[in-house]
């Protein structure tokens, strides 16, 4: 027996309401972040993500009462990112009740930023997030963009992803610019290769679309999946990715 | 309310607030403090951990947390350490080349796992003993686990009239122990406050250990 393949639904968090269409027939506010969270624990989830996609900074104390809110009734671990700039704001986040905060374009800008999370707190709290692309330009084939997929930095995703992991970072949550959105499944080829140079857990995500597409992302290398949309929309439940997962042999949490 | 009272020291360790309301929904009565009085009278003392073991013991040793615990082992009152709270009760931790002194509760040492994919991240299954009070009913059970460091030998040797102490183990490349219940001193390397409803039933089972006082 070992470490059991990890199921995380995402949660886009605005204003404290979740803005992606959720569409659950069993709860009675579909746009609470929190009772949509302990929904997901309740079917069994592995982990939650939070995503703060809060355009103004004025309205992200929203997010910290959710977080705290969250924290209180539902015991799994909670990852939240978006708009992580300085150790101030993950000290901040962990104080309401996160266990791990993610960091995306910050860490591009600054990639210290990464030490210095670490020292700090620890290398387990920091999942660095990864918005990559496929692209001729770099070694590898892939690279690194910003403002969801619209910007393209010089990165190759790779070298980043290893320079990431040596500054610090305990786990990489790799979303496919390409895949995401298209219901066709994850970017098996991304997450070997994110796999061959990554000695932290690495989180497949973008591209689920039906229960069968979950297993071979898991078999390309990853350690855990994570998906929004097929989730909130109520087209796939959490035990249906977990049976399939089960199903072809591989470890789960009952 | 009349759920047995636990203190859960804080001493400025990472998120607590999942072990408080974790504890509450097990049924305690809980209190986030470092006050020495009311950590000694408190029926349980949580002694959470997040971070590197240098690090937490120089926060413990900050609010005289060693001396609370040793005053609380010398009159039996249960103990519970958690994740790096579990670790700094052995003799010492190596962690990235730095040797530090634990609590040394227990002799051994702390080390890195043998493992390809570090941290160990997830929800693992455990070796427990038939007879642990913690897992009773939760045999079958996963828990949540996140480090990258272990106590990896079990080396106490107790005679009676002392109870054999009871380890439990889990594997992530090499085995580690994954708790001890050892007369008032319990621990889990896992996040019982993490672990869903399974954690809050071991966190049921150690309450159910407590001697209740009038604190």
């Amino acid at each position: 027996m070992s470490v059991a393949v990890r199921v995380i639904p995402c949660l886009d968090v605005a204003n404290g309401r979740v803005v992606k269409g959720v569409n659950f027939q069993n709860l009675r506010d579909a746009g609470d972040p929190v009772a949509l969270a302990r929904s997901y624990y309740e079917q069994g989830a592995d982990e939650l993500t939070f995503l703060d996609v809060t355009a103004t900074i004025d309205n992200r104390s929203t997010t910290y009462d959710v977080v705290q809110a969250t924290a209180e009734q539902v015991f799994i671990p909670l990852t939240v990112g978006g708009g992580v700039r300085s150790t101030e704001d993950v000290a901040r986040l962990l104080g309401y009740g996160a266990d791990k905060v993610g960091v995306n374009s910050a860490a591009i800008a600054r990639p210290e930023l990464v030490a210095e999370i670490a020292d700090r707190f620890g290398a387990q709290v920091l999942v660095l997030s990864l918005d990559v692309k496929r692209a001729q330009m770099t070694a590898s084939g892939f690279v690194v963009t910003t403002h969801g997929g619209r910007t393209e930095t010089t990165l190759d995703a790779l070298e980043w992803a290893a320079r990431a992991i040596e500054l610090g970072a305990g786990e990489l949550l790799v979303n496919s610019i390409d895949a995401d959105g298209t219901k066709q499944g994850f970017d098996t080829e991304l997450i070997t290769l994110m796999r061959s140079v990554s000695s932290v857990p690495v989180i497949a995500s973008g591209g689920a679309g039906r229960v069968a597409d979950f297993a071979p992302a898991i078999t390309a290398g990853a350690d855990a999946v994570l998906a929004a949309s097929v989730f909130h929309s109520g087209e796939i439940t959490i035990g249906e990715v977990k049976h399939e997962l089960a199903a072809a042999g591989l470890e789960v949490r009952a | 309310m009349t759920g047995p009272s636990v203190v859960v020291l804080d001493y400025g360790t990472g998120n607590v607030h999942s072990a408080v309301k974790a504890l509450e929904a097990a049924g305690a009565r809980v209190e986030l403090t470092a006050d020495r009085a009311r950590a000694e009278s408190a029926d349980g003392l949580v002694v959470p951990g997040v971070g590197a073991f240098s690090a937490v013991m120089e926060s413990l040793r900050g609010v005289r947390g060693d001396e609370i615990i040793d005053r609380r082992l010398a009159g039996g009152r249960p103990v519970l350490g958690i994740c790096v709270g579990m670790q700094v009760l052995f003799d010492h931790g190596v962690e990235r080349g730095v040797d530090t002194t634990g609590l040394g509760e227990w002799p051994g040492e702390v080390d890195i796992l043998e493992a390809d994919i570090l941290p160990h991240m997830g929800w693992n299954t455990v070796d427990a003993p038939a007879e642990s009070v913690l897992f009773d009913g939760l045999h079958d059970e996963r828990f949540y686990f996140v480090h990258s460091y272990a106590a990896q030998d079990w080396t106490l040797e107790v005679a009676p009239p002392f109870p054999a102490p009871r380890v439990t183990w889990a594997e992530h490349g090499s085995r580690f122990i994954a708790a001890v219940e050892n007369g008032p001193l319990s621990a889990t390397q896992f996040h019982p406050e993490k672990s869903g409803e399974a954690g809050i039933r071991l966190l049921k089972n150690w309450l159910g250990t407590l001697q209740r006082g009038q604190s």
